[in-house]
């Protein structure tokens, strides 16, 4: 079976976040980028299963501009096979993400396509699903565990009350939460190797579909910044200040 | 045109994010009908059709729908989209998992987690773990959102009902089923709906000692939650996270224990009308967003703080 794994290339998460002072968007410029943590976790759960021998072969895509070459190599140092990169300046929506990975399905219809659940710059959380639409497979979304058992996937979610565990028909994309695994470092000489596997570089044209962006974002500015309060020195004082004060106990 | 509002419920009761979330989906300005799933579920179906400003109850009367999967829901939806042009629902698991997959299959963008309503095409949502707040304008015709719950108070349920349309959909997909779930059990109120929560971090050392806050929560009727680092290292169940990549809450009252305040956890917190922080290092971010902060080892201030309650 083949592994398809999308990964996004975003700023580093624990890189501070500056808002442009002419409120366009975000300080992209000299910040530090890495694969965002939820695919480097879709990543992982890929190596794992072809460890396992459910998978042969894990094919890492990243659409972006010509540096997610980067975070592909990332992917092919963790241990994916090989990479294609979708060379784009523009900063796709979620909607044209999911239009261009449909086609791609379509030309190596992997038995399986793990995403992250959502990118830490736009926290959309969206493409896998409608992903998962535009090529009418079944969804897994949220996963913390995943059984392959024989046609079928078996999938347990992280959801608001709990776990919910559902059965899902593959081929299937399934999406990531934090506690499916930790990611793997690469190690040195799984770098070098990294650097002779193949990555096929193609661009939106290829593809011909409409990817033309829907919304306009009009500004973005910085949250209204929290003012600290102050310090109690004991638990009495604490417990008054609540009563009294603020009233909310 | 008319806005569906996609609507949860659990065991005869509507979903309390939900009912938040819906008081948003009024502000698109439309008509509004909300969509109900489910079998026997008369009880939710009666108090949905008296949410004050909704006008029509669809109720999707199926056992198929007992569970909510996405493939399901969203080929319903899609079955009576041609009377729609806003679809949304609240930001909950459930709706992530069901309005991006009905958007596609609509070709629209979604827009996710808005925290407000400019206008009838102009949303604002928060980006970058609520680092940045975008404001986005949409040209589609038909519009999917989902709606962060904590950005609007619940609507009321009044005593008049409107039209309750029964519908049993045909075609439904089968390449997904239900297995099981496994829900955590506490005595203590849901973490998205509680007026008091008390949270531990990686200062709580391991899982037995978030004994000390459940003894607290419970003079305080407080839910319990935790940090991402809590959750990471195995102290406790993922549900209980607060943060960007867990729930995101707006209690009266935030108690964080042992927590040093990552962006992350604040992004998921910051909103909370009071915010107390009780750690040991003077430094930690989180005292910088406290409304009250006591720098003290946590573990002689939670017995004392139980006793003092």
């Amino acid at each position: 079976m083949k592994i398809l794994v999308p990964v996004k290339r975003v700023i580093d998460p624990y890189v501070n976040i500056r808002v442009k002072s002419d409120q366009t968007g975000v300080e992209t410029d000299n910040v530090k980028m890495s694969m965002n943590p939820f695919c480097e976790i879709a990543v992982e759960e890929a190596i794992r299963l072809k460890e396992s021998g459910k998978a042969d072969e894990i094919i890492a895509i990243s659409i972006g501009n010509q540096q997610c070459q980067e975070t592909i190599r990332t992917a092919l140092a963790m241990g994916a096979d090989r990479g294609i990169h979708i060379l784009t300046d523009e900063l796709l929506e979620p909607l044209a993400l999911a239009k261009i990975l449909a086609k791609v399905y379509e030309e190596e219809k992997p038995g399986l396509v793990i995403m992250g659940k959502q990118a830490i710059d736009g926290d959309n959380n969206q493409t896998g699903q409608m992903f998962a639409a535009l090529t009418d497979l079944s969804q897994g979304t949220f996963a913390s565990k995943i059984d392959i058992e024989g046609e079928q996937a078996v999938v347990t979610r992280e959801v608001d009350g709990g776990l919910q565990t559902i059965k899902i028909n593959m081929p299937a994309v399934i999406t990531t939460d934090l506690r499916l695994n930790e990611p793997r470092y690469a190690s040195l000489p799984n770098i070098m190797k990294a650097k002779k596997k193949p990555i096929d570089q193609k661009s939106p044209a290829d593809f011909g579909v409409d990817i033309s962006p829907r919304l306009t974002v009009l500004k973005v500015v910085e949250p209204p910044k929290r003012q600290a309060g102050i310090k109690v020195e004991s638990v009495s004082e604490l417990v008054e200040k609540l009563k009294n004060e603020a009233g909310v106990i | 045109m008319t806005t569906l509002f996609f609507i949860e419920h659990t065991n005869g009761q509507l979903n309390d994010q939900s009912l938040k979330a819906v008081s948003g989906a009024k502000e698109f300005g439309e008509d509004l009908h909300v969509l109900i799933a489910g079998s026997n579920i008369d009880e939710s179906v009666t108090q949905a059709s008296k949410i004050e400003g909704v006008s029509k109850v669809i109720h999707l009367d199926s056992s198929e729908f007992d569970n909510i999967l996405a493939e399901k829901l969203t080929s319903a939806i899609f079955d009576m989209s041609g009377d729609y042009n806003f679809f949304a629902s609240a930001a909950t698991t459930t709706g992530k998992n069901v309005m991006p997959r009905l958007a596609a299959k609509l070709d629209v963008s979604q827009i996710s987690e808005i925290v407000g309503v400019e206008s009838a095409d102009t949303f604002i949502r928060t980006i970058y773990a609520g680092n940045a707040i975008a404001t986005v304008q949409s040209s589609d015709t038909k519009k999917v959102l989902t709606i962060r719950p904590t950005a609007f108070q619940a609507s009321n349920i009044g005593d008049s009902s409107c039209e309750i349309s029964k519908i049993s959909p045909e075609n439904i997909p089968t390449v997904s089923e239900f297995v099981g779930e496994e829900l955590t059990k506490s005595d203590r109120p849901e973490l998205t709906s509680a007026k008091t929560i008390i949270s531990g971090g990686r200062g709580m050392q391991n899982g037995e000692n978030f004994e000390l806050l459940d003894k607290v929560a419970a003079k305080l009727n407080a839910a319990v939650g935790a940090s991402r680092a809590a959750v990471d290292a195995g102290f406790v169940p993922n549900d209980y996270q607060v943060g960007q990549t867990g729930k995101v809450v707006a209690p009266e009252l935030y108690i964080a224990v042992g927590i040093s305040g990552a962006i992350q956890h604040l992004a998921g917190m910051k909103d909370s009308k009071i915010i107390v922080a009780i750690n040991k290092d003077e430094e930690a971010p989180i005292f910088d967003v406290a409304d009250y902060g006591l720098v003290a080892d946590l573990f002689q201030v939670l017995p004392e703080l139980e006793s003092a309650l």
